[in-house]
């Protein structure tokens, strides 16, 4: 049994903001969907009451003073943007 | 024989007493990745014109009377997603071809505290995504043991550069054996420390609750030089333990006597390689010898621990990857006509494929009617997987057993196949998943090629690993191979 459509790469792909070519979908269908099902041996196991693990360290809530650090300034910040006008980064339309 | 066969400690003392000078160690590193590199293709960038101008510096302080700290010059390189000031940083990815950060990571301003060396950034799998470098937007890395062969992944450059005799140590970084894994195909010393042992600020993120970065070296003594420079809390990552550093250079040539050892029977079992099982009981045999004793324990959730991973790591990288949009750094698309083609034009070009395959596979993961039944479902077999390890460790010292199943393989041989080469891992990823510690050493060769016995220990126990590895090491003479180039 198939596991995921090629509708449901679509959307993940739009989720994702990839673009696939029709010529990649149905081989990345297949491949997403053989490792979905070998995946799917999870199921094997009971894991009722079991708590899941996000984080190996037992650590909450970090916080640190409120004080002002150094920072990069606006030059440096900039220095790897793509495109930028008067001190900030540009960006194609948003909207039409 | 080259300079850079000695050992960190010979170095310092030679370049202490002024009988060998900063500038002959960088020169002879370059030298050395000029006579070897166009075979072996572990660097990516060099840094040659910086690294004589801060070796003749750093002569004059000694001249002057200045302070030598360990590790004071020593030629090092550094894996491409550890961020390196203006020196350019790329992940083995196009997406990045044209980053240079403008600032350090942790570990390189801890390394820049006694002087380190930076000969240049190394290859690996494409935003540390594979088992054997093959992944690289760039290039493929070749094992220096026999150049058809891969050295690994995805801290492929990190570990041919050291087997190459290139540097002396490099830094690489392990999200599910990509330390151990290549250290072992390339038969050098690799270890990934617990989590949270390491600053992780300035790595750049694959899965986050897995990353650790660690030293890959010739010798087991070099590698606790190298831990302890890069070892401690860092404010900039709340995730990097407040435990204290201890002296890990204390911890070499203690006995193992009385040191109980498992031996998961599911690591020795079905899969892994004869050879490769006969190093692994030849290696049990030295240390039986020095007094530890080794019995056959269980991992039972093992087997599931390779699915686990690939969900939970992911889902974090699709996440993590997100901010590879080609607003503030890379290479973007200027074709588009707008913002959210431009984000997809710019992913779809830069990326290569098995990085959006798990940038799919995570999304899904983590998409609406799926969250419970796949993401948080592998969270919890990554509960049992640690319980288990829990379980060993109340009446163990420290796991044994092989790194990998196999030796490494040819160029080429399992790229076909995902599903194929993530079995590589199978023994390397539930120390991840655990945020356990575990160290690869050279144990021998199986058909010419290395093998690595790895050793896993309890939490923040990185002590425990270097004693019995070094044990072992001083016992052998595994670690003096050196492949011929």
């Amino acid at each position: 049994m198939a596991h995921i459509s090629k509708e449901d790469v679509e959307h993940v792909a739009h989720l994702a903001r990839l673009s696939v070519s029709d010529e990649d979908l149905e081989k990345l269908t297949e491949e997403l969907d053989a490792i979905i099902g070998f995946a799917e041996q999870l199921d094997e196991l009971d894991t009722t009451d079991v708590e899941p693990t996000s984080h190996v360290l037992d650590i909450h809530n970090v916080l640190r003073e409120d004080t002002i650090q150094p920072s990069l300034d606006r030059e440096e910040a900039l220095k790897n943007a793509p495109d930028q006008k008067d001190g900030q980064v540009k960006v194609p339309s948003v909207l039409e | 024989m080259s300079i850079l066969e000695e050992s960190v400690a010979s170095l310092h003392t030679k370049i202490k007493n002024q009988e060998v000078t900063v500038a002959e160690l960088v020169e002879a590193s370059f030298a050395r990745i000029r006579e070897v590199d166009a075979d072996v293709k572990a660097f990516l960038t060099l840094n040659e014109d910086r690294a004589l101008e801060q070796a003749e510096k750093l002569d004059k302080q000694i001249q002057n009377g200045g302070e030598v700290p360990f590790l004071f010059g020593m030629p090092a390189g550094i894996k491409d997603n550890i961020i390196t000031q203006d020196l350019r940083t790329t992940c083995a990815s196009q997406l990045l071809a044209n980053f240079d950060p403008v600032h350090n990571a942790t570990v390189m301003d801890k390394l820049g505290e006694s002087e380190t060396v930076t000969v240049g950034k190394l290859n690996m799998d494409e935003f540390a995504m594979g088992s054997s470098t093959e992944n690289s937007g760039v290039q493929e890395t070749r094992n220096p043991w026999n150049t058809e062969y891969v050295p690994g992944g995805s801290s492929g450059g990190s570990a041919a550069s050291v087997a190459a005799g290139e540097v002396l140590f490099s830094l690489g970084s392990d999200t599910g054996g990509s330390i151990r894994q290549p250290a072992s195909y390339c038969g050098v010393v690799g270890l990934k420390p617990t989590y949270g042992r390491v600053s992780r600020y300035g790595l750049v993120a694959f899965a986050s609750s897995l990353d650790q970065i660690g030293p890959l070296t010739r010798s087991v003594e070099d590698n606790a030089y190298v831990l302890q420079q890069i070892a401690g809390h860092s404010e900039n990552d709340s995730t990097s333990a407040d435990v204290e550093v201890p002296n890990y250079l204390e911890a070499l040539g203690k006995e193992v006597k009385g040191l109980k050892i498992g031996v998961p029977s599911e690591y020795i079992g079905e899969g892994v390689d004869e050879g490769v099982k006969q190093r692994v009981l030849e290696a049990l045999k030295v240390l039986e010898e020095q007094g530890a004793v080794w019995e056959e324990v269980s991992l039972p959730h093992s087997k599931y621990a390779v699915a686990a991973y690939y969900l939970i790591a992911s889902s974090e990288a699709s996440a993590n990857l997100a901010r590879f949009d080609g607003v503030r750094y890379g290479v973007r698309d200027e074709n588009a006509k707008d913002l959210v083609e431009m984000y997809k034009e710019t992913r779809s070009k830069g990326f290569g494929e098995e990085v959006k395959r798990r940038i799919m596979l995570g999304t899904f993961a983590l998409s609406a009617g799926y969250y419970d039944a796949y993401y948080k479902k592998a969270q919890q077999v990554r509960t049992l997987i640690r319980r288990d390890f829990e379980k060993v460790f109340a009446d163990y010292d420290v796991i044994v057993g092989p790194t990998a199943p196999t030796t490494a393989f040819k160029l080429g041989e399992q790229l076909d196949d995902p599903l194929t080469m993530y079995a590589n891992d199978i023994l390397t990823i539930p120390v991840n998943l655990a945020g356990i510690p575990a160290i690869s050493v050279p144990c021998g060769f199986s058909d010419s090629m290395p093998v690595g016995l790895q050793i896993i220990a309890k939490p923040f126990a990185e002590e425990t690993i270097y004693t019995v590895a070094h044990a072992f090491e001083q016992a052998t003479e595994h670690h003096k191979a050196r492949p011929e180039l």
